[in-house]
């Protein structure tokens, strides 16, 4: 080859396809700051200034803390969260056992009702018991405490919201255990005992960790339950909400909501140390595990899951029960009354569409952006150091409680001088923050996709001289439509039922259903506020099914190699 | 003057404080298949991946076909590789894996078609072009990654370990397939590996690499027959390395018995290593000493390897490997005293040079055990 050649290609080749590789990258980590970061910073600069905005160093806190009425938040938070996590824990501890370690019968059953509670709103489970343990619940008399009206109901309703979220880690934890290791202590002839505490609970140890902090960020955090049935009983969450929407004290919103965030730091690091012992843990090696049938362990078993199983049918039942009584509990002739929201406050049917409609282009855009931004930082070898930033930033919304992020956008986006001042209250607003607020689980989902593929195929198509899109196009996204229709689907199912990131953020044209859910049983019509969460959870279950049956037949079409 | 076709200068490369490649230079012919041979973490991969642009040096230059790429990205460079995983599309059948990069290059459906099908012919896999790359063996699959890396007719083809994740007879039978591809091509090519016997069987030279350096450059029967170095003399083939002590500039004292050395070594030196082959002694020939080195052992036990008895042999202080051949007449027993002899050619001298050696855990250890399993063997 001539010399002449070689300079004329030298010139050709500056590198198109790593300024593209870089500008995205650039594009991903200016998203994060402009919706994370700022607003967090915002809200930290915010908790340390006075209502005329000059700087009070720690004056706020001071007052915070001198204050007994919101300090005894921080214990009833406390409380109530350690009571949610001992109860959701050691229940989901039984049901993933029977689930994994048993014979039981139907278990396709228990899964399904298990998981249930994902698809409604968190204030359903408050309304529910409000019908059955309330002043005028049919079964009232049962309640061992006088009233369901604070910890106790919040209890009852978190355990039922939280319930599909441990059993899922826990699930995962019992079947990744590798059967070999329980054929090994059958040689040895071990008591049965002995297996379960030396074998069994060892290898879910790191699972249960995770489910425990998990549960407790999930309790602590949640607004809905607590707004709806935690009556004169203050926790942190509802007090972030009644400084900012009642006292319209915005600084003491943002103390509150620095103080939310350290429970929810904490519980973010320990799952991350947990996380990376949890991989090395299983090799390829392992078997999978049978269970011997035992007639006394099943039955115990599965009257747990029936117990369990029982109480979930049970809260939803009486929501849809609820939410077409005619006039509770006077008229208990069956109506669709309810169902008229436009007579009610909160924005009618008109929040529904918006919901809807808030859903649907966070599931969407949500999936391009996330998706793409892990495609990115997992599979590109461009600016590595900003790389490890972008994955940095998202693990963040982990550890950020939905409210904390709606004030944090408050803040950012209502100052006048933002230039992205435009986008408050408006839908896109609404999208942005659900986005970044159910970011984590979504890169994450990403992320572990991305790794299953070979990591040569970018380094293939270099080499074929195709550019990294076209691969990307062809290859990588077939191979991960899966998870990529996964994440669309949580992200369209969050978004709907969400409330706590929401709450300050809507404005009179984008009143979102959940929050009329709240809006309507706080105006004391609480028959259609069940009847909205009711149909909030029935249009995620259809979705899902429509999601599932259209997936299916998807993956069926494109994803002919996987079967062959 | 003569430039050859891959050219290579003083090329460094460092993950933090390790260094993976350390002032490597070299020159690869047009046409030539090089193997870069190593135990793992060696730098034997990164080196390729450079060549690849996959892995950005931090210094040095690399010159192929005149151009100098350096600083080129992956894609504007001229090679196909084929990776240790194959790397073939999943979802794609096996004509689109191979055409994958020919759709961009504007030629026409059918010429693609026929390419593809010219190169199934070529890696003897007439027919499969409908098939999912999960409906093959693992050495189509392989076949199937080289037919595509040659798609593009590449000026330089890069095998990372290729036939490491195969059954031994199918690797066997490939090593043959793709060295005599290699030849009817004329293409240059480059495979890493880490087994010695791949290496001596297929390539035109090999580049023995440790801790991130090259120890040796020659053709397989140079760098077995010549060793350069302790490492290289014991990393190909086995050897037995038994210190040795200068009682003057020609003379090793060794095991008791002493050699004469054909040139003498620098005035300084006072130690050295000296190796010699299994299957270079001769038992109880009674030659003269000034053919070579006689020593005095007894048999401490007998290991049979099939095609010959390897004896393992207790010198003053020290244990040695011999490989008994000869089919006519049978070993020694077990504590029999024997003679040994080594002829002059078959003995390498290393004098002790002081190179330290890189200490860092984990990457480095094979080359570490290999070093410490030639002081087993003296000891």
């Amino acid at each position: 080859m001539s010399n002449t050649v070689a300079l004329s290609e030298k010139y050709r080749y500056l590198d198109t396809e790593a300024y593209i590789q870089k500008g995205l990258l650039l594009l991903g980590i200016a998203f994060l700051v402009l919706f994370l970061l700022l607003p967090l910073i915002s809200m930290l600069q915010k908790s340390v200034q006075n209502q005329a905005g000059e700087f009070v160093a720690l004056e706020n806190f001071i007052l915070y803390f001198d204050s007994p009425i919101l300090f005894q938040s921080i214990y009833n938070s406390l409380k109530v969260a350690l009571a949610t996590t001992a109860i959701v824990v050691s229940s989901a501890f039984l049901v993933a056992y029977a689930l994994t370690r048993s014979q039981i019968k139907g278990k396709k059953t228990v899964k399904i009702i298990a998981s249930l509670p994902l698809f409604a709103p968190s204030l359903l489970p408050a309304l529910s018991l409000i019908y059955l343990f309330g002043n005028q619940g049919i079964l009232k008399s049962w309640l061992p405490v006088e009233s369901i009206y604070g910890p106790v109901g919040i209890v009852i309703g978190l355990s039922f919201w939280l319930f599909p979220h441990a059993l899922m880690i826990l699930t995962t934890a019992f079947s990744n255990s590798d059967g070999r290791l329980y054929e090994a202590a059958a040689a040895l002839r071990t008591p049965s005992w002995r297996v379960f505490l030396t074998v069994t609970l060892p290898s879910v140890r790191y699972g249960l960790v995770n489910t425990i902090f998990v549960c407790f960020t999930l309790a602590i955090t949640d607004f809905g339950v607590a707004k709806i049935i935690g009556g004169q009983y203050n926790v942190l969450a509802t007090d972030i909400y009644k400084q900012v929407v009642g006292q319209q004290n915005f600084e003491m919103g943002a103390v509150v909501s620095v103080v939310l965030l350290l429970p929810a730091l904490l519980s973010f690091w320990v799952e991350r140390k947990v996380q990376r012992k949890q991989t090395a843990q299983l090799n390829a090696r392992a078997s999978i595990y049978h269970p011997a049938a035992n007639q006394l362990r099943d039955s115990v078993l599965l009257l747990c899951c029936t117990l369990v199983c029982g109480f979930l049918v049970l809260v939803i039942a009486m929501a849809i029960y609820a939410s077409l009584v005619t006039f509770w509990p006077y008229n208990l002739s069956l109506s669709l009354d309810n169902y008229r929201f436009d007579m009610m406050d909160g924005g009618g049917w008109g929040s529904y569409k918006n919901s809807l409609q808030m859903a649907t282009l966070s599931a969407v855009l949500g999936t391009i952006v996330i998706f793409s931004l892990a495609y990115l930082n997992e599979k590109l070898t461009v600016l590595p150091y900003l790389r490890g930033v972008l994955h940095f930033m998202a693990m963040i919304p982990m550890a950020v409680p939905g409210l904390v992020l709606g004030l944090a956008y408050i803040f950012f986006f209502n100052s006048p001088s933002n230039p992205f001042n435009f986008l408050y209250a408006s839908l896109a607003i609404l999208v942005l923050n659900t986005v970044v607020h159910f970011y984590t689980v979504c890169h994450l989902t990403a992320i572990t996709s991305l790794k299953q593929i070979d990591r040569e195929f970018e380094a293939v198509s270099a080499s074929l001289k195709v550019p990294f899109y076209t691969t990307f196009r062809r290859v990588t996204l077939p191979l991960c439509l899966p998870s990529v229709l996964d994440v669309s689907m949580y992200l369209f199912i969050n978004a709907l039922t969400t409330v706590s990131a929401v709450v300050f953020l809507y404005s009179a044209d984008t009143t979102l259903a959940s929050v009329a859910i709240m809006n309507m049983d706080e105006a004391g019509d609480t028959a259609p506020a069940a009847a909205m969460a009711v149909l909030l959870m029935g249009t995620a279950l259809v979705v899902k099914s429509l999601h599932w049956y259209l997936s299916r037949s998807l993956i069926s079409r494109t994803q002919r190699w996987r079967n062959v | 003057m003569h430039a050859a076709y891959l050219s290579i200068d003083q090329l460094y490369k460092h993950f933090g404080d390790f260094t993976a490649l350390d002032d490597i230079s070299l020159q690869v012919e047009e046409g030539e298949f090089i193997c870069f041979l190593g135990p793992s973490g060696c730098g034997k991969t990164t080196l390729l991946r450079a060549i690849a642009g996959l892995e950005p040096s931090d210094g040095g230059t690399i010159i192929q076909g005149g151009r100098n790429i350096g600083n080129v990205s992956p894609s504007k460079r001229d090679f196909g590789i084929v990776f240790q995983s194959y790397a073939l599309f999943p979802n794609l059948n096996v004509a689109d894996n191979i055409s994958y990069g020919l759709v961009n290059s504007k030629v026409s459906k059918t010429a693609r078609g026929n390419r593809v099908a010219q190169l199934l012919a070529q890696v003897d896999l007439v027919g499969i072009e409908e098939k999912f790359p999960a409906q093959l063996s693992g050495g189509q699959q392989q076949r199937v990654a080289l037919a595509r890396a040659l798609a593009m007719e590449p000026g330089l083809l890069l095998l990372d370990e290729p036939l490491s994740a195969l059954d031994a007879n199918v690797r066997h039978h490939l090593r043959g397939e793709i060295c005599s591809l290699q030849r009817a091509l004329g293409i240059t090519t480059i495979m890493v590996t880490h087994d010695q016997e791949e290496a001596l069987t297929m390539a035109d030279r090999i580049v023995v690499m440790n801790a991130g350096k090259i120890e040796q450059i020659g053709t397989p029967e140079q760098i077995y027959r010549h060793p350069r170095n302790a490492f290289v003399a014991n990393f190909i083939g086995s050897m037995n390395i038994l210190d040795g002590e200068l009682l003057d500039e020609a003379t090793v004292l060794v095991a008791g018995s002493e050699f004469t050395l054909d040139q003498p070594v620098a005035t300084g030196v006072r130690k050295g290593k000296l190796g010699f082959r299994p299957e270079s002694i001769q038992l109880n020939t009674n030659q003269p000493t000034d053919l070579g080195l006689v020593l005095k052992g007894r048999v401490l036990e007998k290991i049979f390897m099939g095609a010959f008895v390897r004896l393992r042999i207790a010198l003053k202080g020290l244990t040695i490997e011999l490989d008994f051949t000869s089919q006519r007449t049978a070993p020694p027993d077990v504590e029999q005293r024997v003679d040994l002899f080594i002829a002059r050619n078959d003995i390498h001298f290393y004098p002790h040079e002081a190179r330290v050696l890189p200490v860092k855990a984990g990457v480095e250890s094979t080359a570490q055990s290999s070093l410490l399993n030639v002081q087993g063997a003296v000891q």
